[in-house]
């Protein structure tokens, strides 16, 4: 069953077409990456199907009710508005104070409660947004580039945790990312936008399309490969000073 | 004088927690332009001879949602703000010239006059007061989310222009109320300085908005007692009370800090 659907999205800002003739639609438990370059269009696509930007053509789809957790490129919470890490968690609806410090153990900041949001690093910041966007209960969940600024470590756990979450919930995800290597091993859709959907299949399909690999390169090919045989090139000499 | 207390606090408690939205959502120019509208709405009201409140209260409501619509490309929102902020006020000085029938005490609504506060007005002042305070209690978590971020606002359901737009009715409503309490010209004092004087006190939104209320109840209350005291204008000494809350407080933090 299709949770979010769009027919024939167009996005205009004055004479300039953003973004053109998207169809889309993401099922119960599906995982679907957006890959695209820089201005493709993903963050704005994405501002469409969650309702915060209106289409200049065509139409969404959500089903009554649905619950999309919804994690940000960017949100900068400002000096003005003192606002502790345990009342932004709240602000899901969760009220419960257990529920919530359990769930920012589980995104690894049992200890930040406490701490203002504007005092988190950015990697806290996104593990915040995170656990904030998992307490709304979400159906889907629908993430913006959600591993800027965290660390290797970080961004294996990050897409582990969001497994778990999909394994456990059922719930779709949706996704921006620039990790290509975890996105061709994790998603079973990947969608290449630049203003337009480029093509569209299963990791492997995507990475053979010449679209895909005249946006990406096609010594890419894939980033499947480059996942698997991450070690086994030489690098150039670097003179060292 | 007990009515004056009453109507000075009235007006705190829930100039306090707008306060904080206006500080929050960089308003301040727009407080200026709703209140300043109001001058507008006191001439139309002596010419229809309607309430003042009621006058006030349509013409801030006219302003507010005007300004907030045409916030468009070619001008910046401080630009069209300052435009509508001083158009406003000097319209209505104007207009209220024209009433030559009747005698007008223009400083008292562009400075208030608290101390000729009758029953019927506190009547209104709490009336106003308690239902901007109940829609903004009402909306709270949804104006919480919207103003942190309207995407994420959007992602829950929140329909971003219809808080906003409640924000408006309140900030109207607040003006209405407080015309006669500090005039005109100095509400957007009323909202700004009590929740900016207790912003470094605050860890949650919640009680930044209760310090907030606080702050302009005892601002109100030691404005009275001194203007009584010196026989200096009430309004503009509950706002100065306010200023002197608002560096107390910022040295006081700056002090623990220090130590």
């Amino acid at each position: 069953m299709s949770l979010i659907s769009a027919e024939g999205i167009g996005v205009q800002y004055g004479a300039r077409r953003v973004l053109q003739h998207m169809n889309f639609s993401i099922d119960v438990g599906e995982v679907v990456t957006i890959v695209g370059p820089n201005g493709a269009g993903k963050s704005v696509f994405l501002r469409v199907l969650i309702g915060a930007e209106q289409p200049s053509e065509g139409r969404v789809n959500r089903t009554h009710g649905l619950a999309i957790g919804y994690v940000p490129q960017r949100l900068s919470i400002g000096q003005t508005m003192p606002m502790s890490v345990a009342r932004f968690l709240a602000l899901s609806g969760s009220q419960n104070a257990s529920t919530n410090q359990a769930m920012l153990t589980r995104v690894g900041i049992s200890d930040r409660a406490k701490e203002q949001m504007a005092s988190l690093s950015g990697g806290e910041f996104q593990r915040v947004l995170l656990a904030h966007a998992l307490l709304g209960e979400p159906q889907v969940l629908i993430l913006d580039e959600p591993t800027q600024g965290l660390d290797q470590p970080a961004v294996a756990a990050f897409y582990r945790l969001i497994e778990e979450v999909r394994d456990e919930r059922g719930c779709a995800i949706l996704m921006v990312s620039h990790d290509l290597n975890v996105v061709m091993r994790r998603s079973d859709r990947v969608i290449c936008l630049n203003g337009h959907i480029c093509c569209e299949g299963t990791p492997s399909d995507v990475s053979l399309a010449p679209e895909y690999q005249a946006l990406f390169g096609v010594d890419n090919e894939g980033a499947l490969a480059l996942y698997h045989h991450e070690h086994d090139h030489t690098h150039d000499t670097v003179a060292v000073p | 004088m007990v009515r004056a207390a009453l109507a000075g606090v009235g007006l705190a408690c829930v100039a306090g927690p707008l306060g904080c939205f206006v500080v929050w959502r960089r308003m301040a120019y727009f407080g200026d332009a709703t209140a300043h509208a109001a001058i507008l709405g006191v001439a139309l009201s002596l010419a229809f001879s309607v309430s003042i409140f009621l006058g006030v209260l349509v013409m801030a409501l006219v302003m507010a949602s005007a300004t907030s619509m045409l916030s468009g490309r070619l001008y910046a929102m401080d630009t069209l703000l300052g435009v509508a902020a001083h158009a406003a006020l000097a319209l209505g000085l104007v207009a209220v010239s024209f009433l030559s029938g009747v005698r007008v005490d223009l400083m008292a609504y562009l400075f208030g006059d608290i101390l000729a506060v009758g029953l019927g007005d506190l009547a209104m002042i709490w009336l106003g007061a308690t239902a901007a305070l109940s829609l903004l209690c009402w909306r709270w978590g949804s104006l919480l989310t919207v103003t942190l971020n309207a995407d994420l606002a959007a992602a829950r359901g929140i329909n971003a222009r219809w808080e906003q737009q409640v924000l408006i009715v309140a900030l109207a409503l607040v003006v209405a109320v407080a015309i006669k309490v500090v005039g005109a010209l100095l509400i957007t004092a009323m909202l700004i300085i009590p929740a900016a004087a207790v912003r470094p006190f605050a860890r949650t939104p919640e009680a930044m908005a209760v310090f907030a209320a606080g702050a302009g109840v005892f601002s109100a209350l030691a404005g009275l007692g001194v203007s009584f005291r010196l026989d200096t204008p009430t309004g503009p000494t509950m706002v100065a009370c306010a200023a002197v809350v608002f560096v107390v407080a910022n040295l006081a933090f700056m002090g623990r800090r220090g130590a």
